[in-house]
């Protein structure tokens, strides 16, 4: 077997993990998220155009002389692609997506068509964060319950601020590149919390095993042969995941771009802190052969 | 433990079977009863309108409180109960009364009380009372203000169903959502603009005389037309209103070639507007929808027979439409659209195509570098992995399960993560080979071994797919639902299928060196 010795980095890693959990924070905290329509409320709107008729600042000029507030214009997949934001929402008006037509066509031409149209109100939008917010802390809380049940309360630490690790610094990534955050995003920070916590699991199991095989090795090293035991089935698992994550980025469509990005983030982080937040933790916590067999007795 | 019943071989072998079936049923397209069932597509997929709608009830309220007010005052002049100031403030009923009032305190708390009925289900009269001295203030308690909400939604979704369905949408799905919220939902359906017209009118038609009068009995108000050309002072009294109505349709009159809506009334209507008419021509009757007058015909002679017809400054569609609201009939209270999302049918073909693409290249992918790290046991995770996906589609299938482009994400996540059970299983005969000689108990260590994490690793990504199913909503639920299927039948497939041929290979080649 392949004998790593993980544990010489622990120090490492634990102080650039910490730094880069405090970038991350200071980067939610005074940078934000930038929140799409579903959170924030307003219009999206996907245009396909043809080829030679329109390009993005003749959109842009267009939509921005129509009053409907901030309006924000990208490319999205295509060059003939484009997604337009805007802050304005009047659902109840029933010519009002007809009239941004007609506009759009006087000065792009006719040669386009309207995609995909997202109209979502200010009660809905706070709503659906609001959800959002329960459903990624309501999966944090059902994790440390169901670790706590499963392992001993230094395991329950460890995999929680693997966790948190995880989702901090995913979100801390969204922020300092501008990624949108929508619903997908969500379901997928979701995802990264099972997918960070079954991957740290793995590893403890096989450390509160060893811990009962070995009675005079220390969890420094202890902790180690368990993350080499486990490591080719860490990297498989990775690999396989990562591969199927990379084909939906690549060859899945613009809308699941967003998701698929996020997913391959968190299995990154989540396959690093489950060796190097969720381990060091346990030497930090003085975990030994006696933590197991107190629960035991 | 090698040894497998024949009765498990075969409950496992016909399972498979029966989910493979509807599996393919997706995918063959024969004229066939036989592989008819197919997966239930998402809007975002079949491409379609999707509404979020939210009743403001103000005007309910309003007119309950004022039904109220109305009701009181005769109950207690019935009584012969004295009270006084009555008005209605902030959605309560406030009046005074300094003779009776103890009388009117035992009435209203009473749980036999008319005017305050008690239901017995809530514990609850429809009005909470408070009183300051002599001043009476009747508020909706928690539970009234819910049966009024519910009365109200039970009507308009009522009303929105005709409506829709009227416009003859493709399976159309019309459903509650909360206390005050309708969804609608409108496969197919790329320009939403008509329906949120016709679902935005409350469509409250009613036929009143305007008047010079401002002594009118009845009271008056002042209404505009509906073009913005004139003002006029209509009497509060409505002659009928649009429950009246049993029909409506559209002519095109012969000699103006101008649009008119016409109508039938029931009988009830048509007395009382024979009635009206008989007495009031000369008069002028506004034609009121909405609180704007659509037209205000001088009545020339008496309407008898129940039948008429409302002209206006209506185009085809606009009449079509009108006549469209009236045979439905009106809304209790207006409607707000809060959310509204509609994907074009090219689009959801596109993300149909993009899904599957990425997930027979991810599929793929997987399955190489399965062969590539295992040989021979990666043909068995592999074979695992599309008997899985056959399983999860068939299952989706079977139970009508929606599946989104996100839910298309699931299925090609549940591809990557579903072969992590079998490597675990797979490394851990890999470790138990090198201590136990006997490749059979190897085998089984390996098993019973992996077990436990095998378990704990799925049970947490399934709290994460339980979760985002009870809080997700629409698309991401579809995702929810193939990341929690994929789990079940990940751990159906690895425990059953892959055991029973792994078990097969070993004994077959049981003194073979390095077999895995």
């Amino acid at each position: 077997m392949v004998k790593i010795s993980f544990n010489k980095y622990y120090n490492f890693f634990s102080i650039l993990s910490s730094f880069l959990i405090i970038i991350s924070l200071l980067l939610l905290i005074f940078k934000g998220l930038n929140f799409g329509v579903d959170f924030k409320g307003g219009t999206l709107i996907e245009i396909r155009t043809s080829k030679n008729n329109a390009n993005i600042s003749m959109i842009r000029d267009s939509f921005k002389q129509m009053n409907l507030g901030n309006v924000n214009v990208k490319q999205f997949g295509n060059e003939t692609d484009f997604i337009v934001k805007f802050e304005k929402k009047n659902s109840n008006d029933s010519e009002f997506i007809k009239n941004i037509k007609s506009k759009l066509s006087s000065s792009i031409g006719d040669d386009f068509n309207f995609r995909r149209v997202e109209n979502v109100g200010p009660k809905v939008s706070s709503e659906l964060l609001k959800s959002g917010i329960i459903a990624i802390a309501l999966s944090l809380a059902a994790m440390l319950f169901y670790i706590w049940i499963r392992f001993e309360w230094q395991f329950s630490i460890g995999a929680i601020l693997a966790l948190f690790h995880d989702v901090i610094i995913t979100l801390g990534l969204f922020s300092l590149l501008n990624l949108e955050i929508n619903l997908s995003i969500v379901a997928a920070i979701l995802t990264i919390v099972g997918y960070s916590m079954n991957d740290t699991v793995v590893i403890y199991d096989r450390v509160r095993e060893n811990l009962k095989k070995y009675s005079d090795i220390k969890i420094f090293e202890l902790s180690n042969i368990s993350i080499n035991e486990t490591l080719s089935r860490t990297i498989i698992t990775s690999a396989t995941t990562l591969l199927a994550l990379l084909s939906i980025y690549i060859f899945g469509g613009e809308i699941l771009k967003g998701f698929s990005f996020a997913m391959i983030l968190g299995v990154i982080f989540g396959t690093y802190s489950s060796i190097y937040i969720a381990n060091p933790l346990l030497v930090k916590l003085n975990v030994s052969q006696k933590t197991i067999i107190k629960e035991e007795d | 433990m090698l040894y497998f019943s024949k009765l498990r071989i075969f409950t496992v072998i016909i399972f498979t079977l029966v989910f493979s079936y509807f599996a393919l049923s997706n995918f063959i397209k024969l004229d066939d009863d036989f592989f008819k069932q197919k997966i239930n597509l998402g809007l975002d997929l079949k491409g379609g309108s999707y509404l979020l709608l939210e009743i403001d009830n103000t005007p309910v309220i309003d007119e309950k409180l004022q039904n109220k007010v109305f009701e009181i005052k005769k109950y207690f002049k019935e009584k012969s109960i004295v009270a006084s100031n009555f008005f209605i403030e902030d959605q309560n009923i406030k009046f005074i009364s300094t003779n009776d009032y103890e009388k009117i305190n035992n009435l209203l708390n009473d749980k036999e009380s008319e005017i305050n009925p008690y239901y017995q289900k809530f514990k609850s009269h429809e009005f909470n009372v408070i009183n300051k001295n002599d001043e009476f203030i009747l508020e909706l308690s928690k539970y009234g203000f819910v049966l009024l909400k519910q009365n109200s939604l039970d009507n308009a979704i009522e009303i929105v169903r005709r409506r829709v369905d009227e416009i003859g949408t493709n399976e159309p799905n019309i459903l509650k959502r909360g206390s005050d919220r309708i969804l609608v939902e409108l496969p197919g359906l790329d320009d939403p603009g008509r329906i949120k017209s016709l679902l935005g009118k409350t469509a409250n038609l009613t036929f009143q005389f305007i008047t010079d009068n401002k002594e009118e009995s009845f009271g008056t108000e002042k209404l505009s037309f509906e073009d913005g050309s004139e003002i006029a002072i209509v009497s509060k009294r409505i002659i009928i209103n649009g429950d009246n109505l049993v029909d409506a349709g559209v002519r095109v009159e012969d000699t103006s070639s101008e649009t008119v809506v016409t109508f039938n009334l029931d009988r009830v209507g048509s007395k009382k507007f024979g009635k009206a008419t008989s007495s009031g021509i000369g008069k002028r009757l506004a034609i009121v929808l909405d609180n704007q007058i659509l037209s205000a015909p001088i009545i020339r002679e008496a309407i008898v027979g129940g039948a008429g017809q409302i002209s206006g400054d209506f185009t085809f569609q606009s009449a079509t439409d009108l006549a469209l609201l009236l045979r439905s009939g009106a809304l209790p209270a207006p409607l707000n659209i809060i959310e509204e999302r509609t994907v074009g049918p090219d689009l959801g073909k596109d993300s149909i195509d993009a899904g599957i693409l990425s997930l027979i290249i991810g599929f793929f992918l997987v399955v190489s570098f399965m062969l590539y790290k295992y040989r021979f046991f990666g043909i068995i995770a592999n074979l695992t992995l599309i008997i899985n996906l056959f399983l999860l589609i068939g299952v989706l299938t079977l139970f009508g399960a929606t599946l989104t482009l996100p839910g298309i994400a699931g299925i090609i996540l549940t591809v990557g993560m579903a072969v992590d059970a079998n490597v675990l299983i797979f490394e851990r005969i890999k470790e138990e080979i090198k201590k136990e000689k006997n490749t059979i108990i190897a085998f089984d260590n390996g098993y019973i071994k992996s077990r436990t994490t095998i378990l704990d690793a799925n049970i947490t990504t399934l709290i994460a797919a339980i979760i985002l199913f009870f809080m997700g909503s629409g698309p991401i639920k579809g995702f929810s639902i193939t990341l929690g299927i994929g789990i079940l039948t990940t751990l159906f497939s690895v425990y059953f299928i892959a055991r029973m041929i792994t078990a097969i290979y070993l004994i077959k080649n049981k003194n073979k060196e390095n077999i895995i």
